[in-house]
């Protein structure tokens, strides 16, 4: 009896060679707490002697794994512990942009293509390390080619620090717009997410650890776009099929590397993630579904139908689902996205109302580089609100395009793909977002206990 | 066994079977299943291949066979069979 049929054999091959099934990022979470030093030459020798070792031997593992699966692996990334701590003991700017630089440097030597874990995490309070990092923000971003860094401003168990909100803002306003696209303001970010700007090491994992993100919506596209009459449940399960599969692959991948490299695995991220390529979209699935555009009514509900199918299928692929595991809808990394932005059909309160169902947030969206801080605060200050009310990740990252009006589109190329600037809205001021302190936790914080 | 999935797509013509397993037979790489259509002159071929005693890791018979496939002028593509495991069986 054959192992497989050859429509079983052809069904994957199809995902792979056709629907840009690939895995998007391979992320070696590594602790760099032991590099802790009193001075920043000590700290940025000890760092270099500790991720050294580990970097030497990452990249090949990726490259070897991809060879023997015959599965591409988009990106090979590092994870470090928030630079926030290390920061404690030296509390200076300068220092957070040295540090950046040599993560920065490592990163580019080894061929990793991006390093996370240039956070602080700040949701009830800005201690010392905190705030040389936030000092440091523009400056270390602008200077940097592969670093993503984040600040967690609000947490379901501690509230929103709206002074870290609209500090955070202000800095994306300062930073390049291939800067900006590195750094997030979150809410409840998880300890092992694969995905930048949001990884990092958590203070909860084990020395090192490998945890996987995978892509592939082409491949849920082409589920939905083959079920033209089908009821919701039987699309729904359908979804969960292919989430299924897409998932198992990120978790092969991720075990095939932790053993070469002789860590543990931790995780698969099961968002989908898209990319600027054409049948690589999210907002292709959701239009698939039946929508003329993403952002248009009905979004929410497609977004919450597809979460949901994918929550479940990947759920039963993989033996420990981590990361966001939602969906994501950067708009500029999905070309769809980016198109129904542009056309105006989908805007930040649309962006906003699926953020209740989704996992990323405000993600990628372009801002007029003369942006109101006030304006801008407020609306990463929506996203915490509803994180912190839903108990749930979320996240926003914003662009600022220098001299860009609404429906301008800037290029910033890559995965990042194409930026349109979306409309603020009328107001220049927003006197709530500068009135400081951290919003109380919600009932949620009760009832945990 | 080590297996490994070799799949070929593209214009029928004369010469694809033999191209592949020559290659295959070159490097002692052992078919052990092997479907065949041609669908509107479509050709496609799938060959579950033991590579345990081949003379060449999954990567270099990936590459040879790949240079024999666009002097074909056909697709040809190597997974492991892991990947078939994994997304096809719970």
């Amino acid at each position: 009896m054959r192992a497989f049929s050859p429509e079983e054999i052809g069904e994957v091959l199809e995902m792979v060679l056709f629907r840009e099934l690939d895995i998007r990022a391979v992320t070696l979470s590594v602790n760099t707490l032991p590099a802790i030093r009193g001075d920043v030459g000590s700290a940025l020798s000890a760092l270099r002697s500790l991720l050294g070792p580990h970097l030497e031997r990452f990249r090949p593992a990726v490259d070897k794994i991809a060879a023997k699966l015959g599965v591409r692996i988009v990106t090979a990334r590092l994870a470090v512990s928030p630079v926030s701590v290390m920061l404690e003991p030296l509390g200076r700017a300068e220092d957070a942009v040295e540090i950046a630089k040599a993560l920065d440097d490592l990163a580019e030597t080894h061929g990793v293509d991006m390093v996370g874990g240039f956070a602080a995490f700040v949701h009830a309070g800005v201690s010392r390390g905190d705030r040389a990092l936030i000092d440091a923000l523009p400056d270390a971003l602008n200077s940097t080619k592969r670093l993503g860094g984040f600040v967690n401003a609000a947490s379901t168990a501690t509230g929103i620090n709206m002074d870290a909100v609209l500090e955070a803002a202000k800095a994306v306003l300062s930073m390049r717009p291939e800067a900006a696209a590195r750094f997030a303001v979150t809410a409840n970010v998880p300890e092992d997410v694969p995905f930048m700007p949001a990884a990092h090491h958590g203070l909860g994992l084990p020395d090192a650890v490998i945890n996987v993100a995978v892509s592939g919506p082409g491949v849920i596209e082409a589920v939905v776009r083959n079920m033209k009459d089908a009821d919701l449940r039987t699309l729904h399960d359908a979804i969960k099929r292919a989430a299924f599969k897409v998932t198992r692959l990120g978790e092969l991948v991720g075990r095939e590397v932790a053993r070469e490299l002789g860590v543990r695995f931790g995780a698969v991220d099961l968002s989908v993630a898209p990319s600027p390529k054409v049948g690589d979209s999210v907002a292709g699935i959701l239009e698939a579904m039946g929508l003329p555009r993403a952002g248009a009514p009905g979004s929410v509900l497609a977004l919450h139908l597809f979460v949901d199918a994918v929550k479940k299928g990947g759920a039963m692929a993989t033996s420990t689902i981590g990361g966001l595991s939602g969906a994501f809808i950067p708009v500029s990394e999905d070309a769809l996205m980016a198109k129904a932005a542009e056309e105006g059909a989908l805007g930040f309160d649309s962006l906003k109302a699926m953020s209740a169902v989704c996992n990323t947030g405000i993600d990628m969206a372009g801002i007029p580089g003369d942006a109101p801080p006030d304006v801008v605060a407020a609306l990463v200050a929506d996203v915490m609100a509803l994180a912190t009310a839903l108990d749930k990740p979320l996240g926003v990252r914003l662009v600022p395009i220098p001299g860009g009006r609404p429906g301008d589109v800037y290029e910033l190329g890559g995965l990042y793909g194409r930026v349109v600037v979306m409309d603020l809205g009328r107001y220049r001021e927003i006197p709530l977002a500068r009135r400081s302190g951290v919003v109380p936790p919600s009932v949620w914080r009760l009832r945990a206990g | 066994m080590d297996l490994v999935v070799v799949s070929v797509l593209g214009a029928d013509r004369v010469g694809i079977v033999a191209g592949i397993t020559s290659v295959l037979a070159r490097h002692n790489a052992n078919i052990v299943d092997i479907a065949q259509t041609v669908v509107r002159d479509i050709f496609s071929m799938v060959m579950v291949v033991d590579i345990s005693k081949a003379d060449v890791d999954i990567a270099g018979l990936r590459a040879e066979l790949e240079e024999v496939g666009r002097k074909l002028g056909v697709m040809v593509a190597v997974h492991h069979i892991d990947v078939f495991r994994y997304m096809q069986r719970i």
